[in-house]
């Protein structure tokens, strides 16, 4: 992998974070976040489906009308989401169920659309595919950061294995049960991006 | 790029719409047969749950679940008579459907679980042990404060002890009506009595906190905070547990078997 790849792939880690610069797919870090092993699961598969949709919006994009290329672009992201829905309804069904619809709103997901037609369309297929996974890989970033002091301080477990004992059980740890509620994540989000823009002060926005 | 003709772009959409929608059928029709096993683990884990041979969120293999479901045998009651039926298959009967449609179900009357429609046919579980009937699996659910709660209550041979309840599925508020699900609080339910000796339900959550089964058996322990959905839980045994659920059907099971005292001899 050559450094232009290098810098695809991993930019929107911490340099060009979709959640933390761009500000895209917030709805679902707010939604999904209350345990992490439904963010992790929701991690894999918003990356699989933003690689893929990537991958394949780069494929067509010459033969692509530029009239009709967001229903294009929607027709393949919509297919790609059903069959990731349909595979973890298969293999991982518990979890599954308590995503419920967030899986399905996937194609509603600014990241993954914002792909798309912001890099694929311009882009070819190996370097969009590579685009598509490090965006996938920065929203995962703030998914399982929220997940993780979400789960531990709301519930006091992590990965569903108990780590402090709450007092409803007999234990001295009194779970936070603001953690458990959507404004949690965007405080936790708040306080990523403050820090990301103490180290690097380029991404501040100007007064 | 120049404008195409409209041949093109039509010819080019179907091209799209075609290689999708093989993807999206390939997917779902090699997949159907995990996922239709999967939905039929799931909900005979949470009759297990409910007759607390399993924990709730505790893994088991496949083979755990069905060896353990071997002595379960599903069956179809007929809700308007309290008869048990053979007409429908419990394998194939939807109960969210029957509920739902108009010809298979009737409104239900008033009642304070706010459940809206009653349907004509219920599935119930009943547990074996050697042939005789060990415990008595119902579906309930009813309004909390949110959401619908939908769980089981199993029943003890007597057909009036509560040997367990919990619920699957609810919308509850996390940490003070999302507590229905709280093993803590589900471990207070074994034992006590849902009926008092002249028929009549009286299971029902208190506010603040109650006795132990044997001197308080009908009261169960309030969730703070958490009012509306407790009382959810006991406007929605008492619907069920009533004349316009399965009231009749426990009527009619407890007149063809005698409950028998633990140890009893049989006849």
């Amino acid at each position: 992998m050559n450094k232009a790849q290098r810098k695809i792939l991993l930019d929107p880690l911490f340099t060009n974070n979709p959640i933390a610069l761009q500000t895209l797919g917030i709805c679902s870090a707010l939604a999904v976040t209350t345990k992490l092993e439904t963010a992790l699961v929701m991690s894999a598969a918003l990356t699989a489906v933003t690689g893929f949709s990537s991958l394949f919006v780069s494929l067509v994009r010459k033969w692509t009308p530029a009239n009709v290329r967001i229903i294009v672009q929607l027709s393949i992201i919509a297919s790609l989401v059903i069959v990731a829905d349909q595979i973890l309804k298969a293999y991982l069904f518990s979890t599954s169920k308590q995503l419920s619809v967030f899986v399905g709103l996937i194609i509603t997901n600014c990241i993954v659309m914002g792909r798309a037609e912001g890099f694929a369309m311009k882009n070819p297929p190996g370097l969009s595919f590579l685009d598509g996974i490090g965006n996938g890989l920065g929203y995962s970033l703030i998914l399982v950061y929220c997940a993780v002091f979400r789960e531990l301080w709301g519930s006091g477990k992590l990965l569903g294995w108990p780590v402090f004992t709450p007092n409803t059980q007999g234990g001295w740890f009194t779970p936070n049960g603001l953690m458990l509620l959507s404004p949690a994540a965007f405080f936790l989000i708040a306080l990523f991006i403050w820090g990301l823009r103490a180290v690097r002060p380029e991404q501040r926005e100007e007064e | 790029m120049p404008p195409r003709s409209v041949t093109y772009l039509l010819g080019f959409m179907t091209a799209v719409c075609v290689v999708c929608s093989l993807m999206v059928s390939t997917a779902a029709v090699l997949l159907k047969d995990r996922q239709d096993a999967n939905a039929l683990l799931d909900k005979q884990r949470n009759v297990l749950v409910a007759m607390g041979a399993l924990k709730s969120g505790e893994w088991a293999s496949r083979q755990k679940i069905e060896s353990l479901f071997a002595q379960v045998r599903p069956v179809i009651v007929d809700l308007r008579t309290g008869e048990e039926t053979r007409e429908i298959d419990p394998a194939t009967f939807d109960p969210f459907k029957a509920a739902r449609r108009v010809e298979t179900s009737r409104p239900a009357p008033e009642n304070l679980a706010r459940v809206m429609r009653v349907p004509n046919h219920a599935l119930v579980y009943k547990v074996f042990k050697g042939d005789r009937l060990d415990m008595l699996v119902l579906p309930v659910e009813g309004k909390g404060l949110w959401s619908t709660l939908y769980g089981f209550l199993a029943l003890d041979h007597d057909l009036t002890t509560i040997h367990g309840l919990t619920f699957y599925k609810h919308g509850e508020t996390p940490g003070l009506g999302g507590e229905v699900d709280n093993p803590l609080w589900k471990s207070l339910w074994p034992g006590r009595k849902a009926f008092d000796e002249t028929g009549a339900v009286r299971i029902q959550v208190i506010k603040g906190k109650a006795g132990p089964p044997e001197s308080d058996p009908y009261h169960v322990d309030g969730l703070s905070g958490a009012t509306q959905t407790h009382n959810g839980v006991t406007h929605l045994l008492a619907f069920w547990l009533g004349p316009d659920g399965f009231g009749p059907y426990l009527a009619k099971l407890r007149h063809s078997a005698p409950a028998q005292p633990g140890g009893a001899s049989r006849d």
